[in-house]
């Protein structure tokens, strides 16, 4: 009883003792919400890199390996139970140009040939796009209008903007010099007849020798293309110091694509598409590179499809495998039956994939908790050197609970439950100040940036609105406990001397 | 002040003359062979964990609880009283580097029950030393202490705490009370550390009217919720008795309880500690260098350089 009274009272009166464990508490707090912040970009990066990659992407060089079919039958074969989905796909650096403001705006692309029936379920990429109902069911055919409903100042587009922009061009054209604008398309297109009809496979009917036909813009489109939103997207700060999205084409406008062929003599293809969809996945390193156009179109005028037996080629085929199943085990099977002496293909899961990425951002967490703890630890040695000091002073109280009988394991207590409730209340205390540090991060950036007029966390550079955070029950247990911990240790040493105080010695102290 | 000594100590001292470990330690009277205590020690000494030595500490609640005890105590109280403590041939020697000093020499000392006995000598004398291993807190290096009967000097360090809980009562000259917890608090703690946490909070009301009415017996009923150092040093002194007096103890230890207090205040203290040995028959040692405060006791031992000095 007497040792929870004085612990009390030596906690209630002794305010330097509380100053020592601030440190404790800064330390606490800083560890949860490195820890909380951390957690959230590595679960947004996760759900991003595995939205965009399947779980297991079987893949070979830039002229692809011919007749996917029959790779997919030993997969299945290999893997039958556990797949998903499957698609093929083709991939190749390639360049886009389009026309802003009457001039020419080049960027480098990673442009992928996908199937639109299966590659939506092997990833999550018609999550990604714009267009609600290319969310439903991918199509490369232009919407009549309703891009982008939750984004406020997303421009008009679709065929509403493609039908203005063109009567404005003709308009223009017939003002400045008298011969019309031709332009030579080798594949035409009608327009989609609403925007929510099945659209008809655009494809079925070319091939075979296109005749010159007047393009008319009004009414057909290009072959459709989707591509990712900073690529043809600059965001930036307003006048008013709001994020805004300036757009340097959208879903209507037609771009050119310029990639090389394949086969023997490599040469450059260019093609025009139209714009049918933006990809935002919000990884800038993908939504400023990619660009998905149809699987057959690129097959096509790459020449990759055989002409003689029609078979064609794919440079790679992702993998969605169901959800529960063991991916490593599905790689080494995948591997085991495509040995990499016998056939080129490299297969490899998402996480080995994106294995640098992943390790750096964990070998920083780990790095940060132990520096964290560190400065926990130098906590505990101001602890340490502060409950030397209170048991110096309260050496004449010490000998006096002996006199009345006290036992030494009592008046050890009387600081062990000293030590233990300063780390409580400091671990505590430093619990709820993460938490709440946690909780209210946006505004704290917020305010932070309006007192220092340093922009904390901009989102121009990272993609993300605001900062991710996740909070996670075990890591703040662990924090904790080990800050109390650490806080008891600090008190063990002091506690002993004061129980091994000889009570005469301990009397006579002045 | 009368009222206060009937409080203090509920067990009627007068009739429990304790001759026999019987009368004393109740819960200790199955072997009919053990009455010679010197037999008692032989085996307490020489197996201190014995279950023996725990009961014999049992606090005060105990020894009144059983109205076996309270028969036997009666039959006892015919039989010549012998001393409550003795100490044979006490040698202490503090080490100062390699010297040794020597501070008590082949001390005898008996104090009988309800006897007030004051040890007087010149600071240096060695007095509060052997008060000190008198009360437990030093231990001598070699000598035998008597406790009613039991040799304690050898006890394991944790009977030695609980003799000095509930057996001894103890003032110091400098009150020695605890600053951070009030007047009513430091005279809780003995029993505090007597009880655990949850009988303590089971009889804390009667513990509590205990100290509030020990207080008001000593004049401090104004000063309970004071912290000492808000009190003078004779209401430190005044509370500090009372706190010496809250777990009812059988010998009462008293250091220089004077030598800090100026004429008025020792006086009363003086008169509280004698009223306590006439009317509650308890039993006081008492350290001091001051004839006339040694003469008010009923015997004075007289230390010199560590030796008793016979009259």
């Amino acid at each position: 009883m007497y040792k929870m009274l004085l612990s009390w009272r030596y906690l209630r009166t002794r305010y330097i003792a509380l100053a020592s464990i601030i440190s404790v508490t800064l330390g606490v707090a800083t560890l949860i919400v490195v820890n909380s912040v951390m957690a959230g970009f590595t679960r947004e990066m996760n759900d991003r890199l595995h939205g965009i990659l399947s779980d297991i992407v079987f893949e070979s060089g830039l002229d692809g390996f011919p007749d996917a079919e029959w790779h997919m039958e030993q997969i299945r074969h290999e893997i039958g139970d556990d797949i998903e989905g499957m698609t093929a796909v083709v991939h190749v650096p390639a360049l886009i140009r389009m026309m802003v403001r009457g001039e020419y705006h080049t960027r480098q692309i990673n442009l992928i040939g996908v199937d639109k029936a299966t590659y939506a379920k092997v990833s999550h990429f018609g999550e990604y796009l714009q267009h609600p109902e290319n969310r439903k069911q991918l199509s490369f055919l232009l919407r009549e209008n309703g891009y982008a409903p939750e984004k406020k100042d997303f421009p008009p587009s679709g065929w509403e903007h493609r039908r203005l922009r063109s009567a404005f061009e003709e308009a223009f054209d017939q003002s400045s010099t008298p011969p019309p604008p031709v332009v030579q398309a080798a594949h035409t297109e009608p327009a989609a007849p609403a925007s929510d009809a099945p659209p008809e496979d655009p494809y079925s009917k070319t091939g075979g020798d296109a005749e010159a036909v007047v393009f008319n813009p009004a009414k057909e489109q290009h072959p459709g293309i989707i591509i990712g939103i900073a690529l043809c997207s600059v965001r930036a700060r307003d006048d008013e110091g709001e994020v805004q999205d300036f757009y340097l084409c959208r879903p209507g406008d037609d771009v050119e694509v310029i990639f090389p062929t394949s086969g023997a003599s490599m040469k450059a293809a260019n093609s025009f598409f139209t714009v049918v969809d933006f990809y935002e996945s919000q990884m800038s390193e993908y939504d400023s590179s990619f660009a998905f156009v149809p699987l057959e179109r690129l097959q096509d005028l790459r020449g990759m499809i055989d002409p003689s037996t029609g078979v064609s080629k794919v440079s790679s085929i992702q993998i969605k495998l169901k959800p529960g199943a063991d991916l490593n085990a599905a790689r080494d099977k995948l591997r085991a039956r495509f040995p990499q002496n016998l056939y080129p293909y490299r297969i490899d899961t998402w996480r080995d994939m994106q294995g640098p990425l992943l390790a750096a951002v964990r070998l920083e967490t780990t790095i940060l908790n132990i520096l964290l703890f560190l400065i926990i630890a130098v906590a505990g040695f101001g602890i340490l050197a502060t409950f030397f000091m209170i048991v110096v002073e309260k050496t004449r109280d010490i000998g006096i609970l002996k006199a009345l009988g006290a036992p030494s394991t009592g008046v050890m207590s009387i600081f062990l439950s000293y030590g233990v409730s300063l780390g409580v209340v400091g671990s505590g205390v430093g619990m709820v100040l993460g938490l709440l540090f946690v909780w209210n991060i946006n505004e704290i950036a917020g305010l932070l940036e309006l007192v220092t007029g340093q922009e904390v966390f901009d989102p121009t550079v990272y993609y993300f609105q605001e900062i991710p955070v996740q909070i996670n029950p075990f890591t703040i247990a662990w924090v904790t406990a080990g800050a109390v911990l650490i806080a008891v240790m600090a008190s063990v040493l002091p506690a002993i001397r004061a129980a091994r105080l000889h009570p005469v010695e301990a009397l006579r102290y002045e | 002040m009368n009222s206060f000594f009937a409080l203090a100590t509920k067990r009627q001292r007068g009739s429990q003359p304790s001759s026999s470990p019987h009368a004393e330690f109740p819960h200790d009277q199955t072997a009919p062979d053990e009455a010679a205590g010197d037999v008692a020690v032989a085996t307490e000494c020489a197996t201190p964990g014995s279950p023996r030595g725990a009961t014999a500490i049992a606090g005060p609640a105990a020894v009144a609880s059983t109205t076996q005890a309270i028969t036997m105590q009666r039959a006892a109280a015919a039989e010549e009283p012998v001393e409550l403590m003795a100490a044979r041939g006490l040698s202490k020697s503090y080490w100062k580097g390699k010297h040794e000093v020597p501070v008590l020499h082949d001390v005898d000392f008996e104090v009988g029950t309800g006897e007030f006995v004051s040890i007087i000598g010149q600071s240096g004398s060695g007095k509060s030393t052997l008060l000190h291993v008198l009360g437990t807190l030093d231990a001598p290096d070699s000598g035998e202490i008597h406790f009613d009967g039991r040799r304690i000097d050898c006890l394991s360090t944790s009977r030695r705490d609980k003799i000095r809980n509930r057996q001894f009562g103890m003032v110091f000259q400098f009150y020695h009370l605890l600053p951070e917890v009030t007047t009513l608090e430091n005279v809780l703690i003995p029993l505090m550390i007597a009880e655990g946490v949850f009988s303590y909070w089971r009889r804390k009301r009667e513990f509590v009217e205990r100290a509030t009415q020990l207080l008001e017996t000593v004049g401090l009923s104004h000063r309970l919720d004071h912290k000492p150092p808000e009190l003078s040093g004779g209401e430190m002194q005044r509370a500090a008795i009372a706190r010496s007096l809250i777990a009812q103890p059988r010998l009462l230890l008293a250091d220089e309880p004077t030598g800090n207090l100026d004429r008025q205040n020792g006086e009363e203290v003086m008169e509280i500690l004698r009223t306590l040995n006439a009317e509650q028959n308890l039993t006081i040692v008492m350290v001091t260098h001051d004839a006339g405060i040694a003469a008010q006791a009923d015997r004075t031992v007289r230390l010199f350089e560590g030796r008793v000095q016979l009259a």
